[in-house]
């Protein structure tokens, strides 16, 4: 959970930090060290944010060219475009992850295990890579085709635009609402689906009646995180040439160097996400009731014997991980074996390898630490400004890559021109971005720890530093590692915020691909492509780990 | 327990189920007289819940028989699903529907058109006395509020059998009994043959018609809540419902001889025995030369208990009135009221 929950931010916690921050109340004394604390998230949230405003405040200084500009008839169908695929990509990958999630969680699937690990590793794919292997597989002169070829098909449907972007999004982010409807799955109580059956409902009745209103949180925060993705997306939508908004500020800033429109367009895509949040804010909010009544632990319900219906479902799962893991990974190393059979050298790979890597780790040891003032405050502080100062910093997290790293630059080129296009603004760049995701592995860390056991450090005399060193650091190290290791993963594939912001002759992985596949050299970015899925992968796994020795300890 | 007969509202025979190579259930037999309220009492672990969930199909038994009102549920290549057997089941904690009100909740089970149903839920509620929280959310409720509505979401559809499980050990000390009292009302009104899963020996005796005494796998002893009580079939049925004294004697037919001197038996026994002494059977007047030492006392208000050490070292709990007086380190003499029971030692 902490994984899906890190993900999320803090969307449940309120309730949850309420009952913990209670016993607290009662002491009211001047901390010197919470006021150090607060001081270093207000000036962490003054750098991060900083830029962001200063691309809002120049986009609404474009005057009444802007204006036009943003509703002119082909801006509006951008609006369009990237709502109806952030609402498409939503429902599909709910239609995708909640049978996949019930399917690995409640029935007699076979393999069960191996399908739930297997179907969540799209997941670690980044999009562009899969969008480019899309393209390669189901693009015309693609594999498919030439697959299909001899049977007599001459042509396939187009790849390119809605469709495309559609799909490879979909096939990507699907595990953002299975892994949340699995967990929700797991800790719902049963009883209440047997008591809909002894009171005569039949199981797909109850399922209707009384599995899915459950899993309505679950399943609302995992199609938001998926139009969330949609939305912000660059690299498949820019693949797929389809003109949302992230490619058209992209077109606009590139070639154009209208920055001034592509800040506009910034602006309005920043809108269009802080209207779906509310939109989500506003439901999940209606019937949120306990869902779980009672303390004991749940007993597990038998699995459901699905007999013949087995095979659609070995089918479907086999689809999902087929086109989603094997197609990706087996298309990268023959690729791979093919360079090498031809006798390609691996030596370009190195430069880029380490650049990522270093600029990866920095960035990541950096949100770790930058993270941990505002989580403890949010969570252990009695002032509502500093509580405040510990969730602002998730404002990062609902804004597009591309916005941020277009902010950064707006900001660096104009005000700071000795820091444009170096590696402490690429790293800033990587810490605004997702500083979210640490500080939120790092504040779900620090809601598991009852606030007593810090009450008893400093009960035996400790000051409050020392608790937070010798109490809380070490309780909370495994969601703080979790969180750089988040940090670390999303930076190394991070494109956008790479693309734009990394010095001149600094290469990149992600940049490597990204140029390789607009140019179809599709061989050259084997290895590096797959390097990437790998460190991904292994990343996740880290995360997985640790969570599990949380849960374990606790 | 084989004495089923026809007119059973419930039988189990021979009720066998293993849970990942543990032995749950070791042949679990069972039958219950229609109308009536019984109590599977038992510790934890000793598969009561899961002969709860067997009656109520949301498990199949490896092996044995259920027969509700004479059609066979499970066993003999049987198997009726939970939503086909018409058993009601009122859960530990409630599983109230929290995304339905509580009139929605009440008329789940319910068959008919909207309007009809809505007006049976109301009605049911009123009944229960919660007429006025219909349109409320379940997790609005207290605990006691939410158990009747369970109960009366149960009993909508009119089930042949009602299953409760752990009905009470969700509830305060102190709402508990008067919960208790309503809930009996209720089934009482509804004339429904109840079976109710408890660890709370006083809460089986005095709630059930009869009592299942289940230990490992196995009924021990099914019988009215007096006969397990006063004569329990075995020294571990003796050890777990209510307190008990053993000590060690020998029977020889109608009399036992043990560090109380010779006892009556209520049933005839001969050789090695441990006989059972309840805390209320022992009558204490204080004396200089009595047989026991006070060890302790314990003041209830309503009762004491009171430790006793015999001459042979062994230890005595009795129970007497509150009015009793004698103080700790006071010899007293030892009287038996009644007649004892005793097991063969093994």
């Amino acid at each position: 959970m902490q994984l899906t929950r890190s993900i999320f931010g803090f969307g449940s916690d309120a309730r949850w930090l309420m009952a913990l921050r209670a016993p607290l109340r009662r002491v009211r004394r001047r901390s010197r060290t919470m006021s150090i604390l607060a001081v270093i998230a207000a000036l962490t949230i003054a750098v991060t944010l900083l830029p962001i405003a200063y691309l809002a405040v120049r986009a609404l200084g474009s005057g009444s060219e802007g204006l036009a500009y943003a509703l002119s008839p082909r801006t509006l169908a951008v609006v369009g475009n990237s709502i109806a695929l952030a609402a498409a990509v939503a429902i599909s990958a709910a239609l995708v992850g909640v049978p996949f999630a019930w399917l690995t969680t409640r029935t007699t699937l076979p393999l069960r295990r191996f399908w739930l690990v297997a179907g969540s590793l799209p997941m670690v794919i980044p999009s562009y890579i899969g969008a480019m292997i899309f393209i390669a597989a189901f693009g015309p002169r693609g594999l498919a085709a030439d697959l299909l070829a001899p049977l007599g098909v001459e042509k396939l449907p187009p790849i390119y635009g809605f469709v495309g972007a559609w799909l490879s999004i979909t096939l990507f982010t699907y595990p953002f609402v299975a892994l949340p409807v699995r967990a929700a799955l797991l800790n719902t109580d049963p009883a209440q689906e047997e008591a809909a059956r002894s009171l005569g409902l039949r199981r797909r009745a109850v399922f209707w009646q009384v599995t899915l209103p459950q899993l309505r949180p679950a399943l609302a925060a995992g199609m938001l995180l998926s139009a969330l993705y949609a939305l912000s997306d660059f690299g498949a939508v820019a693949l797929m040439r389809f003109d949302a908004f992230t490619r058209v500020i992209y077109t606009q800033y590139t070639s154009s160097f209208d920055r001034e429109r592509a800040a506009v367009l910034a602006l309005m895509l920043v809108a269009v996400t802080v209207a779906i949040l509310a939109l989500e804010r506003r439901i999940s909010r209606r019937g949120s009731g306990n869902y779980r009544a009672g303390t004991g632990c749940a007993r597990r319900s038998a699995p459901i014997r699905l007999g013949v219906w087995a095979i659609p479902a070995l089918l479907f799962c086999g689809l999902l991980v087929g086109v989603g893991v094997a197609l990706p990974v087996g298309l990268l190393l023959s690729w791979l074996l093919r360079g090498a059979v031809a006798g390609a050298e691996l030596s370009p790979v190195v430069a880029p390898t380490l650049n990522s890597l270093s600029a990866s780790l920095l960035s990541a040891l950096a949100s770790a630490l930058l993270a941990i003032p505002p989580a403890y405050l949010a969570l252990r502080s009695r002032s509502r400004f500093r509580q405040w100062l510990g969730s602002a910093a998730y404002l990062g997290n609902a804004l597009p890559g591309l916005v941020v790293a277009l902010a950064f630059v707006f900001f660096a080129s104009n005000l700071l021109p000795s820091l444009y296009q170096t590696m402490p603004i690429l790293i800033l760049g990587y810490c605004t971005r997702f500083l979210p995701l640490s500080i939120g592995a790092t504040r779900s860390a620090l809601t598991q720890i009852n606030p007593r056991l810090e009450d008893a450090g400093r009960g035996l005399g400790l000051r409050r530093w020392q608790v937070i060193l010798r109490i809380t650091a070490p309780l909370a190290r495994a969601g703080i590692t979790s969180g750089a290791a988040l940090v670390f993963l999303s930076a190394m594939k991070e494109l956008p915020t790479t693309l734009l912001l990394a010095p001149t002759g600094f290469e990149t992985l992600p940049a490597d691909i990204w140029t390789a596949t607009s140019e179809a050299r599709f061989a050259q970015i084997a290895a590096p492509a797959l390097l990437l899925v790998l460190v991904s992968a292994l990343s996740l796994m880290v995360m997985l780990w640790q969570e599990r020795q949380t849960a374990d300890r606790l | 327990m084989t004495s089923s007969t026809d007119s059973s509202a419930l039988i189990c025979s021979a009720l066998t189920k293993t849970f990942a190579d543990a032995p749950v259930l070791r042949g679990v037999d069972l039958a219950v007289p229609p109308g009536a309220v019984v109590a599977l009492l038992g510790p934890s672990g000793c598969g009561k819940t899961t002969t709860l969930r067997l009656i109520a199909g949301f498990d199949f038994p490896d092996s044995g028989d259920i027969v509700i009102n004479g059609r066979r549920v499970a066993g003999a290549g049987v198997q009726i699903a939970a939503e086909n057997r018409r058993v009601g089941m009122v859960f530990q904690e409630y599983a109230l529907f929290p995304h339905r009100s509580v009139l929605d909740n009440v008329a789940f089970g319910l068959g008919g058109s909207a309007r009809e149903r809505r007006a049976q839920a109301a009605a049911l509620l009123e009944r229960i006395g919660l007429a006025g929280v219909g349109d409320r959310m379940p997790h609005g409720l207290s605990g006691g509020q939410q158990q009747r509505v369970a109960l009366a979401r149960a009993l909508a559809p009119k089930p042949e059998l009602l299953l409760l499980d752990e009905p009470f050990s969700n509830l305060d000390a102190g709402l508990r009994a008067q919960v208790r009292a309503e809930v009996r009302a209720i089934l009482s009104h509804a004339g429904i043959t109840s079976i109710f899963v408890t660890h709370d020996q006083e809460e089986a005796l005095s709630f059930a018609d009869s009592v299942a005494v289940m230990l490992e796998g196995r009924v021990a002893q099914f019988g009215t809540p007096s006969t397990i009580y006063r004569m329990p079939v075995s020294r571990d049925v003796a050890a777990f419902v209510g307190e008990a004294n053993f000590l060690p004697g020998e029977a020889h037919g109608g009399v036992v001889h043990c560090a109380l001197g010779e006892l009556r038996l209520g049933a005839p026994l001969n050789g090695a025995v441990d006989v059972l002494i309840r805390p209320e059977m022992i009558d204490l007047r204080p004396q200089a030369d009595g047989a026991a030492v006070i060890l302790w006392r314990e003041y209830y208000g309503y009762a004491q208990r009171v430790g006793l050490k015999l001459a042979d070292g062994a230890a005595l709990t009795a129970r007497v009135s509150a009015s009793w007086e004698g103080a700790v380190g006071e010899k007293v003499a030892v009287t038996i009221l009644g007649t004892a029971c005793a097991f063969p030692r093994s």
